[in-house]
C-alpha cells in the first residue's frame, strides 16, 4: 500500500536511513501509555475516589506521589532510548528457511546504563537487551528468510518500557541493510563420471596419492599433513595432501545437469547443494548457469561466490 | 510489542514481589482477623517454598477453592465484601492469592497494582508520621519490584537506587498537586457503617466507671491555640454534653428541648482556636461559657457547642470564652423541675443526709457548702479503681466504699442537691490540659475527661460546682498524675516523670501537631486561604490553570534534568566523526580506523597521509585517556584536514 507508506512517510518521517549511524532524537522518538499504564490510571483514579471519600490527607499525598512517579516514569522511559546511537552492522548469509540475523551496533555514550531494550522485526521475535554506560554492543535481530535472494532488514521496532512499564517508548528503525539468502540445499549426488575424491567412500581415492601443496587459508585442518609437515624446518607452510583424482576429471555443476522436470527452484536446491557438497570435499569446480559461467577454482570464497549467483539466479 | 506482557517470569524477579505484598500487607496483620492474618501467612510461605525449589505453581482448581474458601470466611466473618474493614480483607486476600499465581509479567503488574492500593487502606487506620515513613519505605519497595519486572540487568542495589530516585523525582509532583488540587470535601456516597470505628471520646451518658475507663487512654481528644496567654488551669473546664435525667445508675441526656440561652458577661473574652480530633459526636468541647459561636455550630441551651454533623475528621474550630458570666438566672420552670427529679425510693440514706443539711442551712449555698465540705473531711478516696456499687449505688458510694473517680463524685453531689431540693446536674468534658512549651499549643487528651456539676441559684443562675476539687484538689490545679496515688493504671507515657523524657515527649507532639495542623488539615478552606496569600480566587478555574503551569514547569524541570548531559558522545568520538564528515568518508562499522586509513589509501593516498595523524591521535585519545594532550592534538589533526563536499 504506497499511499499508506507515503503518508506514514509525512506524517512520521519513517523513512529508509541508509547506512549512516542514527542517533535516536526527538523526532525519532515515540511514546505511549502501555496498557498497564492505562491500569495503573484507573487504579489512582479509584484511590483517589477512596481518598476524597474517607477523607484521607495522606491518601491524597500517595495518589499525587504516584502521579508524579506515573508522570516520572514516561520521562524515564523517553530518557532510555533518548540520545542512542544506531549503526548496522552486517549480515552473514543464510540458507532459506533459516534465520537471518542482522547485527546492529547500538552506541550509549551516556555514563549511565540502559535497560530494557526491545528489538523486534517481526511480530513474536525480539531480542531484548541492555547497553552499559558508554559502552557499544551488537545486537542480532532474528529475521526469517523463507526464499533466496536478498533479504532487506524490514523495519525494526526498538521498543522499552523500562524503568515502570507504565509508558511504552519506541522508535523505528530502518538501516537500509540486506542479507543474501542462498537457496536451501538439497543434498544429492555430484554429477555422473565426477570421480569421488578423499574421504567420500566408493571409489579408491585415497590411493591416488599425487603429491603435497602449501596450505592455504581455505584448506580444512583435517588435510592437512601433519608427518610431512613435521618433518620440515617449522617455519614453512603446512602441507596438504593432494590426491590425483581431483585434478585429472574437471567437475562442472550444470543448471543443464539437473533434471528438467523439476522446478526451477529444486534445480538451484540441488545445485546449491552440489556447490557445498564440492567445498566441503575441497573440489575444484566449475558452475553453468543460464546467463553466467564461474570458472573452475576451490575453497571458500569460491563457493560462497557461486552461492550467491545460485542466490541471484532468475531463471 | 504485546509479548513482553504475556512474557513468564524470570527466576530472579519473584522475590521482589514477595517483599512488595510482604511490606504492603504486613502493618494489616494487627487489624484484621487472625485467621485472614494465618491464611495469608500459609499461602505466603506456600508460593516463596514453591519459587525455593522451582515448582510449579498450584493448578486452576486449587485456586478456585482458595478463593472461595477465603471469600466464604470474609463473608462469614464480616457479612459483607464490601464495607471498610472487609474491603481491605479481601485485597489482602486477592494479593496472597496472586502471589500463587504469578506465572507472566501481567501477574506481576496485578501484584503491584494491589500493592499500590493496599498502601492506600493503611490510612483508614492512622495517618500519622510513623504511618507516613512506613508507607513511603513500602511505596519504595513496591517500585523496586515494579522496576525489577522492566529490567532484569539491573542488580539489587542499583535497583533500590533507582526507585528511590524516580520517586524523589516524583516528590515535585506531588507537593504541587497537594497544593494545588481542588479539594473535595467527601464523603461522595453513604460511607459503610464501619468507616469510622476506633475513635474513642466521651459518650453520651455516664455510669460509674463510663470516664474512669476514658481516662486510661493515652489519646489526645483536643489541641488548643489561646491568642493570648492560657488562663490558669483551674478555669480550664471543656464543656462537652450535660446530663440532667438519671436513673439510679446511668446518667443522661435530658430528652427535653433546650430553651433559651441567657448570658451576662462581664470582663474580657478569651479568643482560641481548637483543633478536635474525630470522636463521632457532634459536640464540640468548648470552654466555659461559650459566647460568639463558629459558622454550623449552636448550641442547645446547656451551652454545650454541638455541630450539625458528627464530628469524623479532625476539626478547626475559633471559639470565644468568657470566663465571667451569669448564666440563666431565669431558668424555665421545666428546667428547673427535671433538675430536682430523681427515681423514687432510692438511696434512702442519701436522701435523709441531704434533707438534714437542708433543714439546717439557711440559704441554698450552704448546702452547697456543706456538701464539698463533706467529701474534703470524710475519709473520701480519689482512685481510678473504685469498688463495685450495689443497686443504690450513691448510697453504697457515699457511706460504704467512700473510694471513686471523679464521676462517682459529680453524681453524688448532684443527687445529694437533688434531694436537698436544689436545681443540679452532671456535665462532663474535660478538665486541664497540657501546655507543649515547644509550640505553645495545650494538649488535652483523654485522661483529662472529667465530669463536675452545675448547680442553679435563684438570682446566681448555673454555677458550677467541681466536688472532685473538694476530694484532691491536686486534679484540678496540677492534673491528674499528681491527683491520684502511685501505682494506678495510668497510661505509662503519663507517668513518666522525667524531664529529658517529657521535653521528648512534647517534642514529639509538637511535631505531631504541626504535621495535622498544616499537612494532615490542608483542606478546602486552606488551600483557599493559601491561594489567596497571592492573590487569587480558588474557583475551580483558577486552580486548574495554576496546577497545569505548575506540573508542565515541573515536567519541563525533570525532562532538562533527565535528558541533559548526554545530547553529544564523547569528546574523542565526536572529534572522530567530525573528520570523517570533513573528509566525506565514513568509517563502516565494525571497521576499525586503521583498516579504515587502509582502505583510504587505496583510493586516495594523499588523503590518507593527512588522515592518518588523526587515527593516531584518535586512538590514543580514546583508548588511552589518561593522556590528556592526545585530545587537544586530535582536534589539531582534525582542524587541519581538507573539507570535502558530501558525497
Amino acid at each position: 500500500m504506497p499511499a499508506l507508506q507515503a503518508l506514514q512517510q509525512r506524517l512520521f518521517g519513517w523513512r529508509d536511513d541508509g547506512l549512516a549511524p542514527v542517533r535516536l532524537d526527538r523526532r525519532r522518538i515515540f511514546i505511549l501509555p502501555s496498557r498497564s499504564g492505562l491500569l495503573f490510571a484507573l487504579t489512582l483514579v479509584v484511590m483517589l475516589l477512596a481518598a476524597i471519600n474517607y477523607n484521607l490527607a495522606l491518601g491524597h499525598a500517595l495518589v499525587f506521589l504516584l502521579a508524579g512517579l506515573g508522570l516520572v516514569g514516561m520521562v524515564h522511559s523517553f530518557r532510555n532510548l533518548y540520545g542512542l546511537r544506531i549503526a548496522p552492522g552486517h549480515c552473514r548469509p543464510v540458507f532459506a528457511g533459516d534465520t537471518a540475523e542482522f547485527t546492529l551496533l547500538i552506541e550509549n555514550d551516556r555514563p549511565a546504563s540502559r535497560h530494557g531494550l526491545v528489538f523486534q522485526a517481526e511480530p513474536g521475535r525480539s531480542t531484548t537487551t541492555a547497553v552499559g554506560a558508554r559502552e557499544q554492543i551488537r545486537v542480532g535481530i532474528p529475521v526469517s528468510a523463507p526464499q533466496r535472494g536478498w533479504l532487506p532488514l524490514p523495519r525494526v521496532v526498538l521498543s522499552t518500557r523500562y524503568p515502570l512499564g507504565l509508558f511504552t517508548a519506541w522508535s523505528y528503525l530502518q538501516p537500509g541493510m540486506r542479507c543474501l539468502v542462498y537457496p536451501a540445499p538439497l543434498f544429492e549426488p555430484l554429477p555422473a563420471g565426477v570421480p569421488n575424491a578423499d574421504g567420500s567412500g566408493s571409489a579408491g581415492g585415497q590411493e591416488d596419492f599425487a603429491g603435497f601443496r602449501q596450505r592455504q587459508a581455505s584448506d580444512s585442518l583435517r588435510h592437512v599433513a601433519w608427518k610431512a609437515s613435521a618433518r620440515d624446518d617449522a617455519s614453512r607452510p603446512l602441507l596438504v595432501k593432494q590426491f590425483a583424482g581431483g585434478s585429472d576429471s574437471r567437475l562442472e555443476l550444470a543448471w543443464s545437469a539437473t533434471d528438467p522436470a523439476l522446478d526451477d527452484e529444486t534445480r538451484l536446491s540441488i545445485m546449491t547443494g552440489w556447490v557445498l557438497a564440492a567445498t566441503a570435499e575441497q573440489q575444484s569446480f566449475s558452475l553453468r548457469l543460464p546467463d553466467r559461467l564461474i570458472a573452475d577454482s576451490s575453497g571458500s570464497a569460491h563457493g560462497e561466490r557461486c552461492l550467491e549467483a545460485l542466490a541471484l539466479f532468475r531463471p | 510489542m504485546s509479548s513482553t506482557r504475556e512474557q513468564p517470569l524470570r527466576r530472579e524477579q519473584p522475590p521482589w514481589l514477595f517483599a512488595a505484598a510482604l511490606a504492603t500487607t504486613l502493618p494489616h496483620v494487627l487489624q484484621q482477623p487472625w485467621w485472614l492474618s494465618l491464611f495469608g501467612g500459609v499461602l505466603f510461605a506456600m508460593a516463596a517454598w514453591l519459587w525455593y525449589e522451582d515448582r510449579r505453581l498450584p493448578g486452576r482448581w486449587l485456586m478456585l477453592l482458595l478463593a472461595v474458601a477465603g471469600i466464604l470466611s470474609i463473608l462469614a466473618e464480616f457479612r459483607s465484601l464490601l464495607g471498610r474493614e472487609a474491603g481491605v480483607a479481601t485485597l489482602v486476600l486477592f494479593m496472597a492469592m496472586k502471589l500463587l499465581e504469578m506465572r507472566s509479567h501481567r501477574d506481576a503488574m496485578v501484584v503491584i497494582l494491589l500493592g499500590y492500593f493496599l498502601l492506600l487502606t493503611h490510612y483508614f487506620h492512622s495517618q500519622d508520621i510513623p504511618t507516613g515513613l512506613w508507607l513511603l519505605f513500602a511505596m519504595w519497595i513496591v517500585t523496586a519490584a515494579q522496576i525489577r519486572l522492566h529490567a532484569a540487568t539491573l542488580s539489587p542495589r542499583e535497583n533500590l537506587q533507582q526507585a528511590a530516585s524516580l520517586a524523589i523525582q516524583a516528590v515535585p509532583f506531588m507537593l504541587v498537586l497537594y497544593l494545588l488540587f481542588p479539594r473535595i470535601s467527601g464523603p461522595l456516597w453513604g460511607l459503610p457503617e464501619d468507616a469510622f470505628t476506633g475513635q474513642s471520646g466521651l459518650s453520651d451518658s455516664m455510669a460509674p466507671g463510663s470516664i474512669a475507663n476514658l481516662v486510661q487512654r493515652g489519646d489526645i481528644a483536643f489541641r488548643v491555640r489561646f491568642d493570648e496567654a492560657a488562663p490558669a488551669r483551674q478555669q480550664l473546664y471543656w464543656r462537652g454534653p450535660v446530663l440532667e435525667s438519671f436513673d439510679g445508675q446511668t446518667w443522661r441526656p435530658s430528652a427535653r428541648r433546650g430553651g433559651r440561652e441567657k448570658i451576662v458577661e462581664s470582663g474580657p473574652r478569651i479568643a482560641y482556636e481548637t483543633t478536635l480530633e474525630p470522636h463521632g459526636q457532634r459536640w464540640l468541647l468548648a470552654l466555659d461559657a461559650p459566647v460568639a459561636l463558629p459558622a454550623g455550630s449552636s448550641t442547645d441551651g446547656r451551652l454545650t457547642v454541638s455541630a450539625t454533623r458528627p464530628v469524623e475528621s479532625r476539626q478547626r474550630h475559633r471559639l470565644f470564652a468568657a470566663p465571667a458570666y451569669l448564666f440563666n438566672d431565669d431558668e424555665a420552670a421545666a428546667s428547673i423541675d427535671e433538675n430536682l427529679r430523681l427515681p423514687s425510693g432510692s438511696n434512702p440514706q442519701t436522701r435523709s443526709l441531704a434533707l438534714d443539711w437542708q433543714r439546717q442551712a439557711k440559704q441554698p449555698l450552704d448546702i452547697v457548702a456543706r456538701a464539698l465540705t463533706h467529701f474534703r473531711e470524710e475519709a473520701f478516696h480519689y482512685t481510678l479503681q473504685p469498688p463495685l456499687l450495689g443497686r443504690d449505688s450513691m448510697d453504697d458510694f457515699l457511706f460504704r466504699t467512700r473510694r471513686g473517680f471523679c464521676e462517682h463524685y459529680a453524681a453524688a453531689f448532684v443527687v445529694l442537691m437533688r434531694n436537698a431540693g436544689i436545681p443540679a446536674r452532671v456535665v462532663t468534658g474535660y478538665q486541664g490540659g497540657e501546655l507543649n512549651p515547644r509550640d505553645g499549643y495545650l494538649v488535652v487528651r483523654q485522661s483529662d475527661a472529667h465530669a463536675w456539676a452545675e448547680v442553679w441559684i435563684a438570682g446566681r443562675g448555673w454555677l458550677r460546682v467541681d466536688p472532685t476539687a473538694a476530694v484532691a484538689p491536686e486534679r484540678i490545679e496540677r492534673g491528674i498524675v499528681d491527683a491520684l496515688p502511685q501505682g494506678e493504671p495510668l497510661p505509662a507515657f503519663l507517668q513518666v516523670r522525667g524531664d529529658w523524657l517529657r521535653d521528648l515527649r512534647y517534642r514529639w507532639e509538637a511535631l505531631n501537631n504541626a504535621w495535622n495542623q498544616h499537612v494532615l488539615g490542608y483542606d478546602g478552606q486552606r488551600q483557599r486561604d493559601f491561594l489567596a496569600r497571592f492573590g487569587f480566587d480558588a474557583d475551580w478555574r483558577t486552580l486548574a490553570i495554576a496546577l497545569s503551569l505548575a506540573c508542565a514547569l515541573v515536567l519541563l524541570a525533570v525532562c532538562i534534568w533527565a535528558l541533559r548531559q548526554h545530547s553529544r558522545p564523547a569528546p574523542a568520538l565526536r572529534l572522530w566523526h567530525r573528520a570523517q564528515r570533513r573528509i566525506g568518508v565514513h568509517c563502516a562499522p565494525g571497521e576499525t580506523p586503521l583498516a579504515f586509513v587502509t582502505r583510504l589509501r587505496a583510493t586516495d593516498p594523499a588523503l590518507a597521509d593527512r588522515f592518518e595523524p588523526v587515527v593516531r591521535h584518535f586512538l590514543l585519545a580514546r583508548y588511552a585517556p589518561q593522556n590528556k594532550t592526545s585530545l587537544a592534538a586530535l582536534a589539531a589533526a582534525v582542524n587541519r584536514l581538507p573539507r570535502r563536499r558530501i558525497a
